[in-house]
Parts: structure tokens; sequence; C-alpha cells
């Protein structure tokens, strides 16, 4: 474990998850999430638990994506926060 | 204290899953539409998962794979050489199962979006005090 690529990369989450709260936009909000989940993954696979790692990239940053895209699409995608 | 401040900052992972959880808890209680209240779920859930991953880190361990393998020659495992790998398979669970909570979750909205057209909370509520 690296503490300076961790540091980095926690950083990074704790920006991803602010900005997809704070989008105004449905499908700006997907697609940041997505971000998030990504870098959570690279954490992950940083402190070794490479069955997480793979788990959630392909579960967290795919299947979550698709469905908040899914819903987005037949939904509306404007929001007033 | 010039011992304390040291241990604090070598903690820094627990800190951040506390923000990451803040976070989370601020989009479910004070955001006004249910897409956003979802993503702040999931956030909450993804800051859990980081608490747990961050238990099994050891100090010079490497990732919890045996090297020997069918016809090796037997040797004796040094636990204290592999990452603790307990959590890492409890939080394999807590993904799928958020995954899944997800999927309802978002159905439910697409049923509330058919009934009400409209994803905000607030608007949601006037319309049902109107009936």
């Amino acid at each position: 474990m690296f503490w300076q690529i961790d540091l980095a990369i926690l950083t990074l989450v704790v920006v991803t998850a602010v900005a997809s709260i704070m989008v105004k936009d449905l499908l700006g909000a997907a697609i940041l999430f997505g971000a998030y989940s990504f870098l959570m993954c690279l954490l992950w696979s940083i402190m070794g638990a490479v069955d997480v790692a793979f788990t959630e990239a392909s579960v967290g940053a795919g299947v979550s994506s698709v469905f908040f895209v899914a819903a987005v699409f037949r939904t509306s995608r404007r929001t007033k926060d | 204290m010039s011992e304390l401040i040291p241990t604090i900052i070598a903690k820094y992972n627990y800190w951040i899953y506390i923000t990451l959880m803040m976070i989370g808890l601020y989009a479910m209680i004070a955001k006004n539409n249910l897409v956003k209240k979802i993503v702040g779920m999931n956030i909450f859930q993804t800051a859990i998962i980081l608490y747990y991953v961050s238990i099994g880190v050891k100090k010079g361990a490497t990732i919890p794979i045996s090297t020997g393998g069918h016809g090796a020659a037997h040797e004796a495992v040094h636990a204290a050489d592999y990452l603790n790998p307990l959590p890492h398979v409890l939080m394999l669970t807590a993904i799928v199962v958020g995954v899944a909570t997800l999927g309802v979750a978002l159905a439910l909205c697409l049923r509330i979006y058919s009934r009400y057209n409209t994803l905000e909370e607030d608007e949601i509520l006037a319309q049902i005090r109107k009936k």
C-alpha cells in the first residue's frame, strides 16, 4: 500500500462523491457516480482486496451505471437540487 | 499531544470513510430528488465497505493468494505474510446486496414517476396532500 497513491485517490473519491450529489443534471450524477465507483475499485486493488476490486469494477461501476442511465432515460433528467 | 497528531494522521483511511459516510447521509436526508437520495445511499454503502477493507490491511503483507498449487512442495503458510481475507469476502456479499437494493429502489422510482409524473419529493407530497 503506497500512501501517496492512496491519499490522491481518496481525495478524488471525496471530490467525485460531492460532485455527484451537487450536480444539477441527473445523467451527470449517474456518470459521476460511475467514476466514483471506479475510483473505489482502484482503491481496493491498492489495498490488496483484488476480489472486491473486480466485483466493484463489474457490478458497481458497470451494472449500477447502466441502471442509473436507464432509470434517468425513462424518467426526467432535470432536477432542482 | 505531540504523539497524538501523527497517530490521527496515520489513520486517514478512517477519516475519509467518516467523511464519505456523512456525505451519503446528507444526500439521503437533505436532497429533494429521489435519484439523488439513491446516489447518497450507495455512497453510504461504499463508505462502510471502505471501512471493512481498511481493517484487513497489514503492513508488509501480500494479497491472500497461496502460491503453492497442485504438485508443489508442501510448505508452511505464515498468516502474517498475507492480508486478512475475511473482510474482503464479507464485503463481496455487501456489494452484490447493494446492487440489488439499487435495482429495487430505481424500480420504485419508475413507479412513482409513472403515477405522479415527477421525482421531486416536495411535489409528490403536495400531490398526495391535495387528494
